[in-house]
């Protein structure tokens, strides 16, 4: 009975246990690693805590950097569920950050809800062409959807750059180049209580919607028969083009969104500044995550207090701010890795029950 | 206007764009070569970009600690093979995606090299010297557009060795016996998870080396802003080039002198656009990308192994 159990239970011990196994692996690696250079791996993790999630303050601090790492994270897990490796986010946040910002001047006669709305569905929809455009390349050309996205990332990157630093370059802005202000009354607030802005709601429900729509209708079962087998797809009458260009897009709407959020709630007009590497990070989301769009807000939230705690091992232990990079490198490594070990835990799994000898075998005749 | 331009006159302008696509070209080409040997072994290391910025802050802080630039290009082609071993190791492992893997090592090379190479962001460490092939001329201009660099030399002696190599030794059969069907290898005796593995570390090494050029030659310093995807883009050229090395050396020197094209308008005073003339070779690739890749079709020259090319 007790195995019978164990077995309804295996795909999630999997799924949990494989990658908590991992990151514990990764920090062990990481412990190692700052023990070589000279810095006592107890304070590390200590700080890393404190500067993460040890106070109010701090939470705060981590999910304001969650939030957009949600988005971003779907940006890659959203079109997994096709079976596409997309990292193009980060050009895809540019661009969400660059169209947000433009429909924001665009619409500033609009009451405020009204503007955000336009700037949010902008931005949403500069990302989703962005990465569309990927999806439909794999699909209509044949390219590759991991390098061309990369390579339409690095040229949303030099957009968002060309246009701020050059035909949309609010005069006003000196010593760091923006577009012009969406204006404080059109921006986003806070969450009721606290110090975090209502991106991470929004963030929270992209994912959850996502994850009902994946799990409980047939979008999620078409993608992944889209994913496993174009060929059985089509002839099981699906338009597989347009799942797969589909799926892209909402990926790159995802973390178009996470670029008009910074925009419309921390920025309040489009620059560099928004490019602060979430959408690589999103990445590394979204694999820890394995693909699970709900399991990227838990996810997101711890990446984010490990991103936040950057800055306190840097003025403590005067560590490189890529401290946590390197953590981050390493914890990659190892949960890549570890996609080895799926469906290998046999140890718990119910193997028909051993035929009982008939007769107690007697004595130590063995 | 200089004097030396006016001697040879406007012959200073096709020199200089041919003088700046061998200087650029460089790290694509070892980039390129490395990424050539590892995917005719069947796999793709999408890693390299982070090899290249770790190999460009590994020889940068050993051509400072040692005093010898040659010294740095070698620490920076072995870091390269640790991480191209990993690569090759950790892809090994069942069920484990060679795509991901690379994904991670990127991430995981780049962290590392801004960690370690904080440092280094501030001395100045030996430059590596080019060779001079202009010395039968007066003129300055020709002087100083063939002063070429060591690297360009040893990559391109490489490309038409590798391109032999593959064609008529029996090492090259293995690894192209490897990439095209492992039941294949098997049969024939060959073994194929090791073959990979070597391939992969061979890799890693010139990738290596491509980074010790960027932060030893051209540009010549390190920060870390120092790649701007030459490692990516190295990849997507061997795609370009069917797999071939002599082809990845010509795609190399095109894309040199794509990239060159940026800095030559500035210099005649285009000022506008800068952004977009530095993203001119991610646009390039990608239109080359499409171009040569068709729907429905294996690219023809690809390993059969591949999983890139595999839809």
């Amino acid at each position: 009975m007790l195995t019978k159990r164990l077995d309804r239970w295996l795909p999630l011990m999997e799924s949990v246990g494989i990658p908590i196994a991992a990151l514990l692996l990764a920090m062990l690696i990481f412990a190692i690693f700052v023990a070589i250079i000279g810095q006592s791996p107890a304070t590390v993790f200590y700080l890393l805590y404190q500067g993460g999630f040890g106070s109010a303050f701090a939470w705060q601090n981590s999910l304001l950097r969650a939030a957009p790492l949600i988005l971003t994270g779907l940006a890659v897990a959203i079109p997994a569920q096709a079976g596409m490796v997309i990292i193009g986010g980060e050009g895809a946040l540019a661009l969400g950050a660059l169209a947000g910002a433009v429909a924001g001047v665009a619409l500033s006669g609009l009451p405020p809800h009204g503007v955000q709305a336009g700037i949010l569905f902008a931005g949403m929809l500069g990302g989703g062409v962005w990465i569309g455009l990927s999806g439909w390349l794999r699909h209509y050309r044949g390219v590759n959807e991991t390098i061309s996205s990369l390579l339409l990332s690095y040229i949303g990157i030099a957009l968002l750059n060309h246009f701020v630093e050059g035909p949309l370059k609010d005069p006003a802005s000196l010593n760091k180049p923006s577009t012009r202000p969406i204006g404080d009354v059109n921006m986003i607030g806070n969450l009721p209580g606290m110090e975090v802005h209502y991106g991470l709601l929004f963030g929270a429900l992209f994912a959850l919607v996502t994850w009902i729509a994946l799990r409980f209708t047939t979008i999620g079962f078409s993608l992944r028969i889209v994913g496993g087998n174009p060929r059985a797809a089509q002839m099981a009458g699906l338009r597989v083009g347009w799942w797969v260009v589909g799926a892209a897009a909402m990926g790159g709407a995802a973390a178009g969104m996470a670029g008009a959020i910074e925009v419309a709630a921390v920025q309040g007009a489009a620059n560099a500044s928004v490019l602060a590497g979430y959408g690589y990070a999103g990445i590394l989301v979204a694999f820890i995550a394995r693909q699970n769009p709900l399991a990227v807000i838990p996810v997101a939230i711890l990446l984010g207090g490990i991103n936040a705690a950057g800055g306190i091992l840097q003025r403590r232990l005067d560590m490189p701010d890529a401290t946590v990079l390197v953590l981050q490198g390493i914890a990659f490594v190892v949960i890549i890795a570890s996609e080895t070990l799926s469906g290998r835990l046999r140890v718990w799994r119910s193997t028909p029950a051993p035929v009982k000898p008939a007769i107690p075998a007697t004595g130590a005749s063995v | 206007m200089s004097t030396a331009g006016a001697t040879i006159g406007w012959w200073g302008v096709p020199l200089a764009v041919l003088a700046g696509a061998i200087r650029v070209s460089t790290p694509y080409l070892l980039v390129s070569l490395g990424e050539c040997i590892t995917e005719k072994s069947g796999r793709i290391n999408l890693g390299l970009e982070g090899v290249l910025i770790m190999g460009a802050m590994a020889g940068y802080a050993t051509a400072f600690a040692t005093g010898s630039p040659w010294a740095g290009v070698l620490a920076a082609g072995l870091v390269g093979a640790v991480f191209g071993l990993l690569h090759g190791l950790l892809c090994s492992l069942k069920r484990v995606n060679d795509i991901a893997i690379g994904i991670s090592i990127m991430l995981l090379g780049t962290g590392l090299a801004f960690f370690l190479g904080k440092p280094f962001v501030q001395p100045q460490a030996p430059m590596l010297s080019s060779i001079s092939f202009g010395f039968w001329s007066d003129s300055t201009q020709i002087q100083s557009a063939l002063q070429i660099n060591p690297l360009f030399i040893l990559g391109a002696v490489l490309a038409f060795a590798l391109h032999f190599a593959f064609r008529h030794t029996r090492l090259g059969l293995q690894v192209r016996i490897v990439g095209d069907s492992e039941d294949a290898a098997r049969a024939l005796g060959y073994p194929v998870l090791p073959t990979r593995i070597v391939a992969t570390v061979v890799g890693g090494f010139l990738a290596g080396v491509g980074g010790a050029f960027l932060s030893l030659y051209y540009p010549g310093s390190w920060n870390e802003g120092l790649s701007s995807g030459q490692g990516i883009i190295a990849v997507a050229l061997v795609i370009f080039a069917r797999w071939e090395p002599l082809r990845c050396l010509w795609a190399s020197l095109l894309f040199g002198g794509a990239s060159a094209l940026g800095p030559a308008l500035q210099a005649m005073g285009v000022s506008s656009g800068y952004y977009l003339f530095n993203a001119a070779p991610y646009a390039l690739t990608l239109g080359i990308l499409i171009a040569s890749w068709t729907p429905n079709r294996a690219l023809s020259g690809a390993p059969g192994e591949l999983s890139l090319v595999r839809q």
